[in-house]
């Protein structure tokens, strides 16, 4: 099934930062990504603003891809959890609805138990959100129309003019 | 799937080169990451073998510019080209909004074109994609070579339904930016048809 275009207004990106900023805190992480399955980066906080977060999404996204194909050899759905364990730093990652994906790093001062914990409660609330944004999205294309509707050929020409 | 994102007015969009192997996929990217801005352009990533043949993809993002208040942001993608790593061409393909085929122009690879460009068919379709419908182009790579097949016999084999289309050299560049141009203008004439 083919997916539909995301659109993501101030507001619902608001409540999504708002629910990992939280999450932040409540489970001691160092860093919080939401991750589209596409490899698109969503939202992030905490305290890694100046990592490479594309990169980072677009290795998510394949990481959870190949293991999603790994689940299916073996007769599952797919792994809704993954952790990573480093020498100092640890990156949890679970799958939240159908095509996002939250990423939790963090190190000694928290805990796999304490983050898988919080993670649960986050991740529901972020599947609500992303649910609710999908069907805006599908309301809102075929009542306004979006706004790059207006786009002209020279708008596109420009943006190769150099 | 494009993603536009109203917060930081952004519009993100996914685009792959698809194509047998050692068409010249990665060679695309690698020209486009050494002739672009540094502040154009984020970290080229490549998850390839000791031997340098792709093992699962090349990432490059590219920032084009800003189109009506909104930063156009192109994330370039190549899939392993080698038959047996079809399970990872599938994972790539998700979410993709546009899609070059490098086909190689040399004589001897002409099937090697053919039954990667069933293999996209295919692929895309499983993903609910139909290559028809969404923005596509197709590169005749490695023109330069002397084993190199007419054009015409290569358009009458590759190309039936007339996509756009560029022949190249990407190790020296050549029609490899007019081929990002092409695909990228694609996929943002598709968001604006999708507005109307």
């Amino acid at each position: 099934m083919m997916e539909s275009q995301l659109v993501m207004q101030q507001e619902d990106f608001d409540r999504v930062l708002a629910i990992i900023q939280k999450l932040v805190r409540d489970a001691n992480a160092k860093g919080i990504f939401v991750v589209d399955k596409a490899g698109q980066l969503i939202a992030e906080a905490g305290e890694m603003l100046g990592i490479d977060s594309t990169s980072l999404a677009s290795l998510t996204a394949g990481c959870v891809a190949a293991t999603g194909g790994l689940a299916k050899i073996v007769g599952e759905e797919e792994f809704p959890i993954h952790f990573h364990q480093g020498q100092s730093d640890n990156l949890h990652m679970t799958l939240v609805g159908d095509r996002m994906i939250l990423v939790v790093i963090f190190d000694e001062r928290s805990s796999l138990g304490l983050v898988r914990l919080r993670v649960k409660k986050a991740g529901n609330e972020l599947a609500k959100i992303f649910e609710e944004i999908r069907k805006k999205a599908e309301t809102e294309v075929q009542t306004q129309g979006s706004p790059f509707a207006e786009i002209t050929d020279d708008d596109i020409d420009n943006l190769f003019s150099d | 799937m494009s993603f536009i994102n109203y917060s930081s007015r952004e519009i993100n969009c996914k685009i792959v080169y698809y194509g047998p192997g050692l068409c010249g996929k990665t060679t695309n990217l690698q020209h486009i990451y050494l002739k672009t801005n540094p502040d154009v352009k984020g970290k080229m990533i490549s998850l390839a073998t000791e031997t340098e043949r792709t093992l699962f993809f090349d990432f490059l993002p590219l920032a084009l510019g800003e189109i009506r208040g909104f930063k156009t942001r192109f994330h370039l993608y190549t899939v392993p080209g080698q038959v047996f790593y079809d399970a990872s061409r599938k994972l790539i393909l998700k979410g993709v909004d546009g899609v070059v085929f490098v086909a190689d122009s040399q004589i001897e690879r002409m099937e090697a074109n053919l039954e990667s460009l069933d293999n996209l068919k295919v692929n895309l379709k499983e993903q609910g994609y139909d290559l028809d419908k969404i923005p596509y182009v197709i590169q005749y790579n490695k023109r330069d070579l002397p084993n190199a097949a007419p054009l015409e016999e290569m358009r009458k084999l590759c190309n039936p339904t007339g996509a756009p289309e560029f022949e190249a050299c990407a190790t020296t560049g050549e029609g490899v930016f007019e081929t990002l141009k092409a695909v990228a203008k694609g996929v943002l004439a598709d968001l604006k048809k999708m507005g109307n």
